[in-house]
This record gives structure tokens, C-alpha cells and sequence, in this order.
């Protein structure tokens, strides 16, 4: 964990190299039907103040009560980022005036978590992996909106949100450079779409992350560190960070200082900029709140969760590689999102592992990179592709001809069997009629068969000249044996 | 016909079911008294028409035979409790206008229980108080005097609109909180009999907060039995509030009567206070007699903590409304003074909505839980409080059925007399009573005397957890041999 950082990491300054420290904290809105400790729904869209209830507002006398499935989940995705549960846990609150935080505080945890520490194994694009501590993982309410472009002289205050649950994920400073930031926040959603305890979708705002970045010159202690708030891509927070760490670096190095600070990040400018200096921080004045008692869940529900998760990514990596004899590399790319996995998955059962994954990588993933569509969006289903493959795998068509296939079912839809059938795709595997057009083809060119004859891996032209001819319906086996016979070469 | 409004709740229902009068003549009765009373000020808003149709429907179900076990009672509630689409201001500036669309838990059960409601009840703002001169709408006057003078006395509080109201004869019975105090203070200062049963024993779900690990709803009653008979229906478990505890609400009334002889009643020498009037100590000699004569046995006991409980409180009571008063900033209901930004709106709503007392707390609380103070103040004052429920946890383990002590340290004092005091002495009314409040536990005032100049004083009792059962029953002892108190009517 805490490895020399290796060389390739590190930042050149001026006056040397420079190494990057990084910590997040990852805010993840719980999949919930109801809000952390009101009843009021969490469906996105909603007209404003349509999903607001008399606690959520706030409203004199009113009290909250936690809502247990937000407990569960914070659970679930404790154990699936190998975390300690802590089975007393307590909700504290942190007290600020906002008029879209309708309480006048929020009510998190701040003292004692629900979730303590843990840690996640990241991959990197080299095939390295690095393990990132996690320091904690806490239950806390969203806060609602602000509104200030409806009206000239006032702001308005939407409140849907107000409530909502939400995990703050905190890591360690385990990460040292913008590509494993990526890689960790990139897991960390990966990890929590699987368990489905946060759609962590990044566009509407139900995954952000706070990054705080220092440097420090290697084998130094830790430097001031700066906090970039609600960074909303893992894009830009790959982005922030080489910015940020840039800008510490020029800062030192021209004999400056440090100051520890918030930051917000520009990804039109691709910038960060100080937003409050730790002079200006709010006195949150973090009490226990009393209209809560302390969460207490037992062991046996603990366990209980624990024997209900789903497979997680790192687990089904190893099962791909180990159980289907895929690539490590072609394992990770299948597991990243849980979509691709299942649907992999789909097109695999029954059929060749290898064969489903080539085609799920090179074939689909780059059709869909293409037109910028999600897996889920494909026009293509896993059952069609599963098709696809199983006419290929019986000799039916060549795979060629089922990239053609493929072609037509994305574009027109259609089951893939009549496709071929309809369009007289079918390969010729009859060896009469291919015999006929190899010996037109041998035939035609004497001095390619001499050619051929000196120099067998030739035959490959005449391949492709009778696979041409036949229109790409020739199975090539059956050509490649013939025109070896009919042409002397020995297998 | 006689004075119905003589009648005490017990009165009431034999009177009703005996048909000797109607829900409607009782209820005309109260409200007569209320109109001539209004220079006591006890109500900040009557709802005469609401109660004459409770009282229609009470006399439909006593002629049908279904009555309720509140059936026909008239009641005034305390303006602390949220009443469906009716003020409640909680005694503020703050709110005006308020009139929240849902009803309170302990109100919602006394009107399934058939009760009537008269109007809402003048109180210290947000509770904080000791002689209802904070309320925003004037100070309550007490209906007691001294034997030959004019002066207007304070009635307590901060509940000195129920206490008043009670002794009065404005209603049969009244609703009350008490935080550190404001239940037995008043009812001690008015000749009546207020209990604040165990926290938790009542849901504090609609009722506006002040300090939630302290508040508790209770009655103001104006004998023994008719406390037990509204403490009934008024407690309940409720999911809204999770502080409520599942424990069966026992019939409180059948406690009543039953012998004391052989219990063990403790008398703790910390409360014998420097400076205390000989009244007090003769009415505590008295109460003792009584107990003994009755056939208890009387133990000396020692709650070493006892000291450090008001200090204590003053910190603890004060963080807690820091925090729960944030929500009255202007943006959502209530008063709003408009400014020239958010932070400007904020300023003037809260100078202008809230009294000196309720600032003077938010300040301290405020101040305790802020960064750097709050081990020295916050935490403290909680090991304070842990450590004043373990003197009591050890009391009652070493066999003590209940505790006697006086409820205040004087009589009712002047309006205004306490002006130009400091705070301090002020809060020093709460001296005997805000230790119950730390622990959680169940005590009862109950009338047991006059000063020399004819003005009511009362003893507490304090319980163990839940067994409210054995203050009625105690309490009950000393009623019976101290006997009733009545004001002579002058309003």
C-alpha cells in the first residue's frame, strides 16, 4: 500500500521530480424508493417540491425516523468494499444555514460510522493493481436544491432531494497519480452497481467525489493538501488532479507555500480555483442529535446480507479467467461494467467463452463506442448475438459472413437464423460445387500453382480468390484441403 | 345547576354518563369562564367554535353509549403542540401565522379519546422559561395572590398558561411540556398537579421542539386522579418518534388509593439548599410525616451529582435548541423580514422573530458546541448527566420505591420582580427539577401547602423509569392529607 511510488508516476518540476498524493471522499446517493428518514420518494424528475415530506421540510415538531433498506445498503456496500461493519454506529449533526438544507444542519455521521475501515484492489491500464485503503464509509442526508436562474431578483428552493440518503465513501491517501484516482473512482462505481446499492450515475449527480491533493517530494511526509469539492466525472477528476498538482508544484518551487483551502474545479478552463480558505471554514458544531438513538443492527443481519450479495467484479474476474479460460486483460474489460458482464455472460453460456468474449469486446463494444451507446442500449440482444455465434460454431456461416449478420440485426433487427436463411448466406461446405470453382480457379492461373508449389503458404491467394468467388459462402476449411490436394502440398 | 366547571375530569365523567348535563353546557361553561379570565391572559388563541362541535359529537356518543374515556372533557393545550390547520407558535414572533396541517400525537390521541379542545395555551417562547414572562404574547398572570395584595404574580413555566388555565377553571385539564422543569414548576406555583412522565413514555412527534433529549409532553391537572386519567391517554408508543419506548400504557388511575405502606421513599440531602425558605423546608417536613404517617418508610439518600445538574443543563438544553431553532430562518414559513441578500434575511427574521431569553440560549448553545469548546463544555455536561443517572440508577437499585424533594425553592414570585436579575437566578427556579430531566425519569408536583401569605407550594416526587404508577399512588398520600387548592377568584 504504501510501495515506493514508481518512477513513471512521478512529476517532473523544475527542480525535480514530485510525487502526487491523493485522498477522496466519494459521496454515492443510496438506492432507496424513500429518503434516509422520511417516507418522501427519491424518483429523479420529479416536478419541483413534488417529493417533499413534512420532515424533509423541516416543518415544526417533526422528527425523523432512519429508514432500515438505507441502512442495508450502506451495509451491502461496506462488505463489498471488504469494510468492517460497525454494529453501533451514530448519527450526528452538522449544523450550517443554507436555504436548501430546510433543518439548519445534516444529519450524518461523523463520530461513529456505520461502515469502518476497508479496502479496494484497483487495476490500472498497464496491468498493474494498487490496493486503496478505505477509511470509512458514513450515512448522511442530502441537502436540496438551489435555484437561481428563474427569477430576477430571487432564488428559488427545490427540495426533492432534500433527505435523500447518501454513503460518503472515504479512502485513504493511498492513490498517487491521476490515473489511479480514475482507476479507484471507476471501481469504486463498479462496485456499487453491482451490489445495486447506487446507481452511482454520474450525470444526474448521484456520484461525486471530493479529491484532496498534496505533493510532496518521494520518501517526504505528506504535504498541505488541497480539498477539490463535487467533481462530477471520473474524466475531470483525472483532469483536476494533474492541474492541481501542477499548480503545488509551481507554487513550492517558486519558494511558495501551501495554504490549505477548498478548491472547485473549471473543466471549461480545466482549472482549479480557491473557493474558501481554511480560515473562512464553517464551525459545523458536529453534535449527536438527539432525536435519534443510536443504530444499532446485530451480527445475524450482518451475516444475513453478507450471504445475499452478489458477485462482485473482482470475484468474477477471477471466475472468468479461472472457470472460462479468458485473458486476464479480456476478464477485466468484461467484469469493468456490470452490464457487459452480464451480458457476456448471456452470450456465453452454453457456447466457447473465447469466442463470446471476442466478439463481446471487439465486435459489439466497438459497434456501441461507435454510435456512443450504453451495452443496455444495444440493438443487438445477447440471445441474437448467442445466435450469431452458435451458427458460426455449427459451420453454418464463416465469421465473416457473421460479421455481415451481425450487421443486418443491428441495423434491421431480426433472428439471425432466418437472416442467413432468407439471404442465401448459408456457407457452401458441398464439396462438389467448391471443387468446381477451384479447379476454374487453378485453371486460370498456371503460373500461380507453380508459384503455389515452390512456395506453399501461396495457397493462401487461392483462398482468397475461391472464397471470393464463392461469394464468402465457401466454408474455408473445406477450400483449404481441397486446394491442397488438388494442388500436392502436404498438410 | 352547580359551577360545572367545578368538576374535575373524574367529576365529569360520572356527571355525563349520569346524563346529569351535556358535553355542549359544560363546554358553554368553560368558555364563559374564558371570556371573563382573559386578563390572566392563559390563552393566546381560542377555538370556542371547534370545541361546541367536539362537544356536539361527545353528546352524540354519550347518548349512543359509546363514550370515549376523555368523553366531554374540555381541555386547553399548550401552544408548544402542533394542532391541524389551528395557531401554534410555540409563544413566538417566529411563526406567525403558523398553522401546521398536522396534528401533534399526544393531542391527535386525546381527541380520539373524546376530548374537547378550548384553545391553545400561553407558554415561555420555545418553553424557555420560568415564569411565562417570554412569550411574545405578554406574560401570563397567576390566579393566585398574596393574602392582602394586588400584585400580579408569574404563574411559572415555562407551561404558565396550562398551570394557570387549570387553577383557573378555563379548562378541566390542560397539556404541558417540560424540559427542565415546566411542567412541575408551574404546577407547584399554581396549586395544581402536573406530572412529566419518563421520556420516552410520550411521543414527541408534532410537538415543536426545544431540547430533545430532555422534552416531554404531560398533564396539568387539577387533582392527583384527574393527571392519572389524562396521562393515560395521552402516552403512547409511536413510530413517528423513535424515542418513544414499546412499553403497554398501564391505567394509570388504578394506582391510585392503593397503600404506600412499607415502601421505601428516599429523601436526598443535596436538596436541602443553602439559603432556602423555612416555608419550603416545613412543607418538606410535612410531606415526610405525611408518607410515614401513611405507613412508608423514609430513607436518607445521597444523589452526589445533584450539584453539577443545573450547570449541566445549561449547557446541554441550550446546545440542543441551537440546533433545533435553525430551521425558523424566514424561507419557509412563519415570520420573514426581507433583506437585501439570503444572509441578510436570515439576520433580520431571526433579530426580529425571536425574544431576548431565546437568543440568549442559541448564543450559549451556540458557544458550547463550537469548534474548540465543545470537550469543555458539551462533552462534559453529557458525563455530567451520565453520571446524575447512575446516583439515581443506585438510589432505586438499593430497593428506593420514590423520592421526595420540594418542587421549587420558593412560591410564585412578582411579575416582572426578576427583571433586572441575572439570569442565573432565574434558572435557579429549576433547581429541584431539571436532575429528572437528566436522568429521564418520571416526576410528579404536587400541591402540599401554603406559604404564610396564602400562596401554593408542592412537592415532587421522583420515580423510577416507566413506573409513573408509583407517584400517582404516592402523590395521591400526600393530596389526601395536604388536601386542595383553590384561588379565590378576583379576574
Amino acid at each position: 500500500m504504501n510501495a515506493p511510488t514508481m518512477k513513471s508516476k512521478l512529476i517532473r518540476g523544475a527542480t525535480g521530480d514530485w510525487e502526487v498524493v491523493v485522498g477522496m471522499e466519494v459521496h454515492a446517493q443510496v438506492m432507496s424508493k424513500a429518503k434516509l428518514f422520511s417516507g418522501a420518494s427519491t424518483e429523479f424528475g420529479g416536478a419541483p417540491n413534488s417529493h417533499v415530506s413534512l420532515v424533509d421540510a423541516a416543518m415544526p415538531g417533526m422528527l425523523p425516523v432512519i429508514n432500515e433498506e438505507c441502512v442495508a445498503q450502506a451495509i451491502r456496500t461496506g462488505l463489498g468494499l471488504n469494510a468492517k461493519i460497525n454494529l453501533k454506529s451514530r448519527f450526528d449533526r452538522k449544523n450550517y444555514f443554507y436555504p436548501d438544507l430546510p433543518q439548519g444542519y445534516q444529519i450524518s455521521q461523523y463520530q461513529e460510522p456505520i461502515v469502518g475501515e476497508g479496502e479496494v484492489t484497483v487495476e490500472l491500464g498497464d496491468g498493474d493493481t494498487v490496493t486503496v485503503g478505505i477509511e470509512r464509509l458514513h450515512l448522511e442526508q442530502d441537502a436540496g436544491k438551489s435555484i437561481h436562474d428563474q427569477h430576477p431578483t430571487m432564488s428559488f428552493v427545490d427540495l426533492n432531494r432534500s433527505g435523500v440518503a447518501l454513503m460518503e465513501i472515504v479512502s485513504r491517501p493511498d492513490i498517487r497519480s491521476s490515473e489511479e484516482a480514475r482507476a479507484f473512482l471507476s471501481k469504486v462505481r463498479s462496485i456499487l452497481r453491482y451490489l445495486g446499492t447506487s446507481d452511482a450515475d454520474m450525470e444526474k449527480g448521484n456520484l461525486r467525489a471530493d479529491v484532496n491533493v498534496s505533493v510532496r517530494r518521494p520518501g517526504e511526509g505528506l504535504g498541505t493538501r488541497c480539498e477539490i469539492k463535487n467533481v462530477n466525472s471520473i474524466k475531470f477528476v483525472g483532469q483536476a488532479i494533474e492541474h492541481e498538482a501542477r499548480r503545488q508544484i509551481a507554487v513550492i518551487e517558486e519558494g511558495g507555500r501551501i495554504d490549505q483551502e477548498t478548491r472547485l474545479f473549471d473543466p471549461a478552463k480545466g482549472e482549479t480555483r480557491s473557493m474558501r480558505s481554511k480560515e473562512e471554514a464553517h464551525d459545523y458544531r458536529y453534535f449527536p442529535d438527539p432525536d435519534l438513538l443510536p443504530l444499532e443492527v446485530d451480527a445475524a443481519f450482518v451475516d444475513k446480507l453478507k450471504g445475499e450479495l452478489p458477485e462482485l467484479p473482482d470475484a468474477k474476474k477471477a471466475r472468468f479467467v479461472a472457470g472460462l479460460g479468458l485473458s486476464a486483460y479480456d476478464a477485466s474489460v468484461l467484469v469493468a461494467e456490470k452490464e457487459t458482464a452480464d451480458y457476456f455472460e448471456a452470450v456465453a453460456e452454453k457456447r466457447d467463452a473465447k469466442l463470446a468474449a471476442n466478439w463481446v469486446i471487439n465486435e459489439l463494444a466497438g459497434r456501441l463506442n461507435k454510435e456512443g451507446k450504453s451495452i443496455e442500449e444495444s440493438p443487438v440482444s445477447a440471445d441474437r448475438l448467442g445466435a450469431i455465434l452458435d451458427l458460426i460454431q455449427d459451420g453454418t456461416i464463416s465469421g465473416k459472413i457473421a460479421k455481415d449478420v451481425f450487421e443486418i440485426v443491428w441495423k434491421e433487427g431480426g433472428e439471425p437464423a432466418d437472416i442467413v436463411e432468407a439471404r442465401g448466406l448459408k456457407q457452401v461446405t458441398d464439396t462438389g460445387a467448391i471443387e468446381k470453382v477451384v479447379d476454374e480457379i487453378i485453371a486460370a492461373n498456371p503460373e500461380k500453382v507453380a508459384q503455389a508449389v515452390a512456395k506453399p503458404t501461396m495457397i493462401g491467394w487461392f483462398v482468397g480468390q475461391v472464397m471470393k468467388s464463392s461469394g464468402g459462402k465457401a466454408n474455408p476449411q473445406a477450400v483449404n484441403e481441397l486446394l491442397k490436394k488438388k494442388l500436392g502440398i502436404p498438410d | 345547576m352547580t359551577d360545572l366547571t367545578e368538576l374535575t375530569i373524574s367529576g365529569i365523567r360520572d356527571g355525563l354518563s349520569k346524563k346529569a348535563f351535556t358535553a355542549t353546557e359544560l363546554t358553554q361553561a368553560y368558555l364563559a369562564n374564558m371570556e371573563k379570565a382573559r386578563a390572566l391572559n392563559a390563552y393566546v388563541f381560542e377555538t370556542p367554535e371547534k370545541a361546541l362541535a367536539m362537544a356536539a359529537e361527545s353528546d352524540k356518543r354519550v347518548a349512543a353509549g359509546e363514550a370515549r374515556a376523555l368523553e366531554g372533557v374540555p381541555l386547553g393545550i399548550k401552544d408548544l403542540f402542533c394542532t391541524e390547520g389551528i395557531h401554534s407558535q410555540a409563544g413566538s414572533h417566529i411563526l406567525d401565522g403558523f398553522k401546521p396541517p398536522y396534528e401533534s400525537t399526544v393531542t391527535a390521541n386525546l381527541w380520539a379519546a373524546g376530548a374537547i379542545m378550548l384553545g391553545k395555551l400561553n407558554m415561555d417562547e420555545f418553553a424557555m422559561g420560568s415564569s411565562n414572562e417570554t412569550s411574545y404574547y405578554g406574560p401570563v398572570v397567576n390566579p393566585w395572590r398574596s393574602e392582602g395584595s394586588n400584585a400580579k404574580l408569574v404563574p411559572g413555566g415555562s407551561s404558565g398558561g396550562s398551570a394557570a388555565a387549570v387553577s383557573a377553571r378555563l379548562c378541566a385539564g390542560a397539556t404541558a411540556t417540560d424540559t427542565g422543569g415546566s411542567i412541575r414548576q408551574p404546577a407547584a406555583f399554581t396549586g395544581t398537579v402536573g406530572i412529566k412522565p419518563t421520556y420516552g413514555r410520550c411521543s414527541r412527534w408534532g410537538v415543536v421542539a426545544f431540547a430533545s433529549s430532555l422534552d416531554q409532553a404531560g398533564p396539568i391537572a387539577r387533582d392527583v386522579r384527574d393527571a392519572a386519567i389524562l396521562m393515560k391517554s395521552m402516552a403512547s408508543v409511536d413510530a413517528k418518534d423513535t424515542t418513544s419506548v414499546d412499553i403497554a400504557v398501564p391505567d394509570y388511575e388504578k394506582a391510585i388509593g392503593q397503600s404506600v405502606r412499607g415502601l421505601k421513599i428516599g429523601i436526598p440531602k443535596e436538596y436541602r439548599v443553602d439559603g432556602m425558605p423555612p416555608e419550603i423546608e416545613r412543607l418538606w417536613q410535612a410531606g415526610r410525616d405525611w408518607l410515614r404517617e401513611a405507613g412508608a418508610d423514609l430513607v436518607d439518600i445521597t444523589l452526589p451529582h445533584t450539584k453539577y445538574a443545573l450547570p449541566a443543563y445549561y449547557i446541554v438544553a441550550p446546545a440542543e435548541a441551537s440546533s433545533n431553532l435553525a430551521r425558523y430562518d424566514g424561507v419557509r414559513y412563519g415570520l420573514r423580514v426581507p433583506g437585501d441578500d439570503i444572509v441578510s434575511m436570515y439576520e433580520e427574521t431571526r433579530a426580529a422573530g425571536f425574544g431576548k431569553e431565546v437568543k440568549r440560549r442559541i448564543l450559549i448553545g451556540t458557544y458550547v458546541l463550537s469548534a474548540g469548546y465543545y470537550d469543555a463544555y458539551y462533552l462534559r455536561a453529557q458525563k455530567v448527566r451520565t453520571l446524575i443517572k447512575r446516583d439515581f440508577e443506585t438510589v432505586f437499585a438499593d430497593g428506593v420505591d420514590a423520592i421526595l424533594t420540594p418542587a421549587t425553592p420558593s412560591a410564585a414570585f412578582g411579575l416582572e420582580a426578576m427583571a433586572t436579575a441575572s439570569p442565573i437566578e432565574m434558572y435557579l427556579n429549576d433547581i429541584f427539577t431539571v436532575t429528572v430531566n437528566m436522568a429521564g425519569l418520571p416526576g410528579i408536583a404536587v400541591p402540599a401547602g401554603l406559604t404564610g401569605d396564602g400562596l401554593p407550594l408542592g412537592l415532587q416526587l421522583i420515580g423510577r423509569p416507566f413506573d409513573e404508577e408509583m407517584l400517582f399512588r404516592t402523590a395521591h398520600v400526600i393530596e389526601q392529607a395536604a388536601g386542595r387548592f383553590q384561588p379565590k377568584q378576583w379576574w
